[in-house]
């Protein structure tokens, strides 16, 4: 036996409400994300992860009291990413009460603030998302702002990159796959797993307990990540831990 | 008010080296009665009931900033008489030396901290482990201890680190883990109870470790 392959619900917060539909019967808010963080690490989430959709900058502290709150409550680890850009907004986080921050199109436009970020705060702390497409057979490009804007930045290659830069671990969405329930992008998943030595999460696309299973087994995941077939109530994360335990996966029940 | 005992003083030692939010909330969140207070005063150390002893980021610089902050007294006396909790880089320091730097420790147990020797750890796929050590893994009790109390033997905790310790003296090992290689997770002696783990982030498991360390009568 060993290290477990962790499950982590993941929740889109705006001006400190979870957005997306939830679908839990005894929660008293369903749009509460402490609330429903304390559902998940009932259910043996292994890690929670917010991603802080606000649009607009003069609610962005918002998501520090969310962080706070939870932090209080949930004793598991949490992750936060969504309008990261400097150092300081690294440190504020992790102050409120965070454990590790993702960080997408600021590490893009300055890869420096990865080296930055992991030398101040350790490479523990630093999860840099990566979203991407596929432009052709076995080639996916990095893409930001939520999926629009092309870097021509190859996948693999920015993976590299940021674990040279300092990553502790990557966040790794399929564009082409998230929303659609299709499952992930294995092949996209098993090169990046293959090409680094730091912890890979499978994102995008999760439709299905077989789906996650097959991040693990197939792309070589070290975590998989989901949002809706939690949300929903279609399956508890209970459930897709003894899912993937009876398939011979290492978890934490 | 006259007639109630007073709080029992749980001082978390804050030497300058990261968020030790995590760490105190978690022992609120169990400690009932106590005030517990994270504190850089080496008095409030001295003046504690029980004292836990974090740490995060690189040994060496852990070693200076608790001699640049006039702590390393206090933790030293501390760990001669009072219950006390290491916690990851808080068990590392207790040792003589590690390879982190090629630094000496406090050295209140005999041994050396060393790196996950990265390069011959393979899984059970014979793939390759990832160093740190990161995510939920089995702590497996080598012997009992009030500290075990109501927590499974080969409960799962939450690790991140890429040293551990090598204890000279095998009978104060409480707890190991294996990671490509077994590795001593826990050592206990006397009023010492040391874990390589992050109980404040280790859902249940965790808290009850902390709750069992909040009671302890050594």
């Amino acid at each position: 036996m060993g290290l477990a392959k962790r499950i982590i619900p993941c929740l889109d917060v705006t001006a400190g409400r979870v957005v997306k539909g939830t679908n839990f019967v005894e929660l008293r808010d369903a749009g509460d994300p402490v609330e429903i963080a304390r559902r998940y690490d009932a259910q043996g989430a292994d890690e929670i992860t917010f991603l802080d959709i606000t649009a607009s900058s003069d609610q962005r502290d918002i998501i520090l009291n969310v962080v706070e709150a939870c932090a209080a409550q949930v004793f598991i680890p949490l992750t936060v990413g969504g309008g990261v850009r400097t150092v300081a907004d690294v440190r504020r986080l992790l102050n409120a009460g965070a454990d590790k921050v993702s960080m997408n199109t600021a590490a893009v436009n300055n890869p420096d603030l990865v080296a930055e970020a992991s030398a101040k705060v350790g490479n523990q702390c630093i999860v840099v998302a990566i979203d991407a497409k596929q432009v052709a057979p076995g080639q996916w490009e990095v893409f930001t702002h939520g999926g629009r804007n092309r870097t021509g930045i190859g996948a693999v290659e920015w993976a590299e990159r940021v674990q040279q830069l300092g990553a502790g671990e990557i966040l790794l969405t399929s564009m082409d796959r998230d929303g659609t329930k299709n499952g992930f992008d294995l092949p996209l998943t098993r090169a990046v797993a293959d090409a680094v030595d730091i912890p890979v999460i499978a994102s995008g696309g999760v439709g299905n307990l077989q789906h996650l299973a097959d991040g693990v087994t197939q792309g070589g995941a070290d975590a998989v990540l989901a949002a809706s077939i939690f949300h929903f109530g279609e399956y508890t994360v209970r459930e897709a831990k003894e899912f993937m335990r009876d398939r011979g996966i290492e978890v934490r029940l | 008010m006259a007639g109630l005992a007073q709080k029992e003083k749980v001082a978390v030692v804050d030497y300058g080296m990261g968020n030790l939010r995590s760490v105190w909330q978690a022992l609120v969140h169990v400690g009932g009665q106590c005030e517990v207070t994270v504190t850089a005063d080496p008095e409030a150390v001295v003046a504690a009931d029980r004292v836990v002893f974090p740490g995060q980021g690189a040994m060496p610089d852990c070693m200076r900033e608790l001699e640049a902050r006039g702590l390393r007294q206090a933790v030293l006396d501390a760990a001669r008489c009072k219950p006390f909790l290491g916690i990851c880089i808080g068990l590392q320091m207790l040792f003589e030396h590690s390879e982190e730097g090629d630094v000496p420790g406090l050295g209140v147990f005999a041994g050396k901290v060393r790196r996950f020797p990265a390069e011959r750890m393979l899984g059970a796929q014979g793939n390759k482990l990832k160093v740190p050590h990161m995510g939920w893994n089995e702590v497996t009790h080598t012997r009992s201890h009030p500290l075990w109390n109501d927590i499974d033997d080969g409960a799962r905790f939450y690790f991140v680190h890429s040293y551990y310790v090598d204890p000279v003296e095998r009978s104060f090992i409480a707890g190991t883990t294996d990671y490509g290689i077994p590795f001593t997770s826990a050592v206990a002696r006397d009023n010492i109870f040391a874990i390589q783990c992050h109980p404040e982030k280790s859902a249940q498991a965790g808290l009850t470790l902390l709750a069992n360390f909040i009671r302890w009568k050594p």
